[in-house]
């Protein structure tokens, strides 16, 4: 990709809102002419990224380039992009050909320049003959496409679109979905499409920006971010996937759920943890148990309309997501077999909790803000240590008010025979757990950690 | 059975309510100088109170005119302080928001005498001779309260992009007040508009106390002090028909429009 | 989005000097003499003097019987306008609001006419009747409105759980109305305790109310015991609305 090609330029984007980082220090480039998705779960920075790009928010520091100019300190009217926004923001005391006209009349285009140019878009967005309507009489649908006509109609260099398709129904989705990525082409502009949903991202985009809280996760074409998820967090926000602990024995040898498999991943080093991703279109299922490099039992089939999908339990016990044209009865033995080239090895972010602690006295030391009871022979107190607590040795009960912290589950991914959480806790610090107990994402649970459990590396 | 019976209490409710006014309005139609006593069928009193052929009628007329005035100038002023607050109010989080919001309640929960009290003591302090002007403050403050309270929902029905969408399409943050915000808020401004000019037109003791030792009067301090002389003038009594009809109306003009406006929106 | 709520500055300098600092001078003036110096005199003359805790005393009685009588002969009227069954006119509510529109001191001066032409002898009967007269809309009002928003999937829900029709009134409408009767007691109460001008005219100047003697005071230049007089009463205000505060939070949710 070429200097020249680059049309908006984030630079070190920082945000917060009160304690709250929303974004941290992202960069991130976008080619003249793309159709570019910033994707990732609410609350992830999306919308404050697109935000700070039209000019209705401030970055706490950073820069932002249109064109190679720094527009940074640019007020929203004077910015070369216009808005789509997630409930419209229609004028309701507008009709629609006057508001599409809004931005027209202001630059004071002459009045049959206007007239030309907001018909044109009406039929661009098949509204024609909808001129005199008043907003609020529109279907969620038509009012969407009278936004994205009141939008395209000054001719920005960038179109911005803030979930644009939330609020419609699955099938007007779809059909918008089709619609807006026709626009693109037939305008030829730069699209940043903000949405949570993975399928209209995939569906849509020629690049995917995958975020949460507040950092770029992976950037890539949709189908480098649907077959090589960078992480774990990617693989398992985008599509279905089947997340297992696994270990890389040596160059194309990885090992996983109690067997060994060949893959194409290399460099890795020798007996290094990693994350496996293996996606449940990619395993294949057959009635023969000779040739399988797993056996295993169906615990459950359902029809997906196109394809069933199956859970399976292997035979070293490990739980897996299995989808496949063809129906395989519950309590049915069946093989597996998957193809090296569908495993996709990730490095692991990460193989135990770590936190920055001090030592209290000689049994107990202090981090995440609280005192824990440990063994800490041969320390001084006050001296700063490193602590480790392995994720599966991490305590989570019922009752918040019950354990040493409190916090909610913040995210979770199932592993194949466990779950591993994140927890926030209540001051905003994350604890990785390992468990088997079912947890929902945002119940509240206390936090305990055993002495013998706490590691301590000075 | 039960409809009969609740129909009767709300009717008889309404006779005894409406009695006096009814009672006065039927005796304007008379001569008499005392109430009751019915000397036949006339219209001189109305032919008094616009003709000005009676005593005092020039400091009544003053009153009226005094009135209608300083409810004018109090509600325009009302609204646009009132407006322009509540835009800020809106915008505004935490402490801040609590402390404004609870300053713009006390006018409202105050009862007259005390905002009248501490306005004439405000400008005792403050050497501020009393007269027009501290009247039309004094009616400002306990106004605006009310224009608050009526543009507030509208900001925040509103989608709270829409400021921004016209932003985005290029207009300067005036232009996006006068053509977006004002429009929007418009039905807010004006129901707080109403109801500050009644507020203002209904006023008495604000008034009273803040209005000096100049002799001016509003119509409610001049039926004061004409009905503390010692009975009512006899021309009050068309004048208070004449209001209490148009208010009649201006309450059927109101309804029938909100009713239209349901109607409409329901189709 | 900052710089917008920067638009309440003018307002907010206006409440602080208009609204905030009128308050504190009250509160000033009451714990001075009439050289400015500091003193609880104006309030050992008020607690001492039988006369003024007399008409203190009549004065809370008065918007007691009177908040009362409201609330009694309002409830059911609210309760008839909100019922669909047993009132269908849209007409008898904007009759009922009306006299809201209509400047008190003509209502009190029209009614007090009525008395005098009956040849009712004016006293504390007909302050307290007239008084009924002039408020009960501020009565009916909010109750109505409360009522009338009230969903009736509540009241359906009880009858389904077995509750009589009565059952359902006493314990299921009034206490979701409960938000609806305290502000009318706030725009009764109020008021009434701090009348003047009305109570002159119900009973010719028989009896005094506190207002009466607040406006007395200030009015021949007695700031200081005025301003005190008027602490007093701020005072009962401001217990009142705490009553209120209090209740609404018990009822908030419903409205």
């Amino acid at each position: 990709m070429k200097e020249s090609k680059k049309i908006i330029e984030f630079k070190n984007i920082s945000k917060s809102f009160g304690d709250k980082t929303v974004l941290d220090d992202v960069s991130l480039y976008i080619n003249r002419g793309e159709f570019v998705t910033i994707l990732g779960p609410s609350g992830c920075g999306k919308t404050t990224l697109l935000r700070i790009l039209a000019g209705f928010g401030t970055a706490d520091s950073g820069q932002v380039l249109i064109n190679g100019v720094d527009i940074t300190d640019v007020p929203p009217h004077k910015r070369p992009v216009n808005t789509v926004f997630q409930r419209y923001a229609l004028f309701p005391h507008l009709d629609v050909y006057d508001n599409i006209a809004f931005g027209l009349k202001l630059k004071k285009v002459p009045e049959n320049e206007i007239d030309k140019r907001v018909r044109k878009v009406l039929k661009m967005v098949s509204m024609n003959d909808y001129e005199d309507r008043d907003v609020e009489s529109l279907s969620g649908g038509q009012q969407q496409r009278v936004a994205i006509a009141r939008a395209i109609v000054g001719q920005p260099t960038v179109l911005l679109l803030d979930e644009p398709l939330a609020a419609l129904d699955l099938k007007m989705r779809k059909d918008m979905q089709i619609e807006l990525k026709e626009m693109h082409k037939k305008l030829g502009i730069t699209f940043v499409y903000v949405t949570h949903d993975q399928e209209e991202a995939l569906t849509l985009s020629d690049t995917i920006v995958v975020m949460n809280e507040g950092k770029i996760q992976q950037i890539g074409t949709p189908t480098d971010i649907y077959n090589e998820p960078q992480n774990s967090f990617v693989a398992d926000f985008i599509g279905e996937s089947n997340i297992l602990n696994g270990k890389m024995i040596k160059d194309r040898l990885v090992e996983f759920v109690g067997h060994e498999f060949e893959c194409v991943d290399e460099g890795f080093g020798e007996n290094v943890d990693v994350d496996v991703v293996v996606r449940p279109e990619d395993i294949y299922i057959m009635n023969r148990l000779d040739g399988a490099q797993i056996t295993a039992k169906v615990k459950s089939c359902t029809f997906k309309g196109v394809h069933y999908e199956m859970f399976v339990d292997t035979d070293k016990g490990y739980e897996l997501m299995i989808q496949d044209y063809n129906a395989f009865e519950p309590e049915s033995e069946v093989g597996l077999i998957i193809r090296p080239a569908d495993i996709q090895v990730m490095k692991k972010e990460r193989t135990c909790n770590t936190f920055e602690g001090e030592i209290v006295d000689e049994t107990h030391v202090r981090f995440l803000g609280e005192n824990f009871e440990c063994k800490a022979h041969g320390l001084e107190a006050g001296e700063k240590v490193t602590v480790q607590v392995a994720f599966s040795k991490v305590d989570l009960i019922d009752h918040p008010e019950d354990g040493m912290l409190s916090g909610d589950v913040y995210f979770m991914l199932y592993k194949g025979d466990h779950y591993h959480l994140t927890i926030m806790t209540d001051d905003g610090d994350h604890i990785w757990v390992d468990t088997n107990d079912i947890w929902d994402k945002g119940d509240l649970v206390g936090i305990n950690i055993a002495a013998k459990d706490i590691k301590i590396v000075k | 059975m039960k409809r009969f019976f609740a129909q009767c209490y709300i009717w008889l409710l309404l006779i005894v309510l409406y009695a006096p006014i009814v009672f006065i309005a039927v005796f304007s139609f008379t001569e008499s100088k005392v109430l009751g006593n019915w000397t036949g069928f006339s219209t001189k009193l109305y032919s008094n109170l616009f003709t000005g052929n009676m005593q005092g009628t020039g400091s009544l007329m003053s009153a009226i005119e005094n009135t209608i005035v300083i409810a004018l100038i109090a509600a325009t002023v009302s609204t646009v302080l009132g407006t322009i607050a509540a835009i800020g109010i809106h915008n505004m989080r935490g402490r801040g928001k609590q402390a404004i919001t609870f300053l713009n309640n006390i006018p409202m929960l105050n009862p007259d005498i005390i905002t009248g009290v501490s306005l004439f003591l405000l400008f005792v302090f403050l050497h501020i001779s009393q007269g027009y002007v501290t009247v039309v403050l004094a009616h400002i403050t306990f106004c605006t309260p009310y224009v608050v309270l009526n543009v507030l929902p509208k900001l925040t029905q509103m989608n709270p992009n829409v400021y921004e969408a016209a932003l985005d399409l290029g207009a300067t943050p005036f232009q996006a007040l006068r053509k977006v915000l004002i429009p929007l808020l418009k039905p807010g401004m004006i129901s707080g508009f109403i109801l500050a000019f009644t507020m203002s037109l209904d006023d008495f003791a604000v008034t009273f106390f803040t209005r000096g030792t100049i002799g001016l009067d509003t119509l409610s301090t001049y039926i004061y002090t004409d009905a503390r002389k010692g009975g009512l003038t006899p021309e009050l009594r068309p004048l208070i028909t004449l209001l209490f009809v148009g208010i009649l109306i201006l309450l059927i003009i109101i309804n029938m429009r909100k009713m239209r406006s349901s109607n409409t929106a329901a189709e | 989005m900052n710089r917008r709520s920067s638009w309440a500055l003018p307002y907010a300098i206006f409440l602080v000097l208009f609204v905030a600092l009128p308050l504190i001078l009250i509160m000033v003036y009451a714990f001075q003499d009439g050289s400015g110096n500091f003193t609880f005199g104006n309030f050992t003359k008020f607690f001492t003097d039988a006369d003024a805790i007399g008409t203190f005393a009549l004065s809370l009685e008065v918007a007691i019987e009177n908040t009362i009588l409201c609330i009694l002969l309002g409830y059911p009227a609210a309760w008839i306008l909100a019922n669909k069954k047993l009132n269908r006119s849209a007409v008898t509510i904007v009759l009922f609001i009306m006299p809201m529109w209509i400047n008190a001191l003509m209502r009190t001066l029209a009614t007090a006419e009525l008395f005098h032409m009956l040849g009712v002898q004016l006293g504390k009967g007909t302050l307290l009747v007239g008084m009924v007269y002039d408020y009960l809309p501020f009565m009916i009002y909010p109750i109505y409105n409360i009522l009338n928003k009230m969903d009736k999937s509540y009241a359906e829900a009880a009858l389904d759980l077995g509750a009589t029709p009565w059952q359902v009134f006493w314990k299921v409408q009034v206490p979701l109305s409960m938000p609806g009767v305290t502000s009318g007691i706030m725009m009764v109460f109020m008021p009434t305790v701090s009348t003047f001008a009305i109570s002159e005219f119900l009973t010719n100047n028989k009896i005094k109310l506190f207002g009466t003697i607040i406006q007395e005071n200030i009015n021949s230049s007695m700031w200081n015991y005025g301003a005190a007089l008027s602490l007093v009463m701020l005072v009962i205000i401001g217990i009142t609305s705490l009553l209120q505060d209090n209740k609404e939070e018990v009822g908030g949710g419903t409205v």
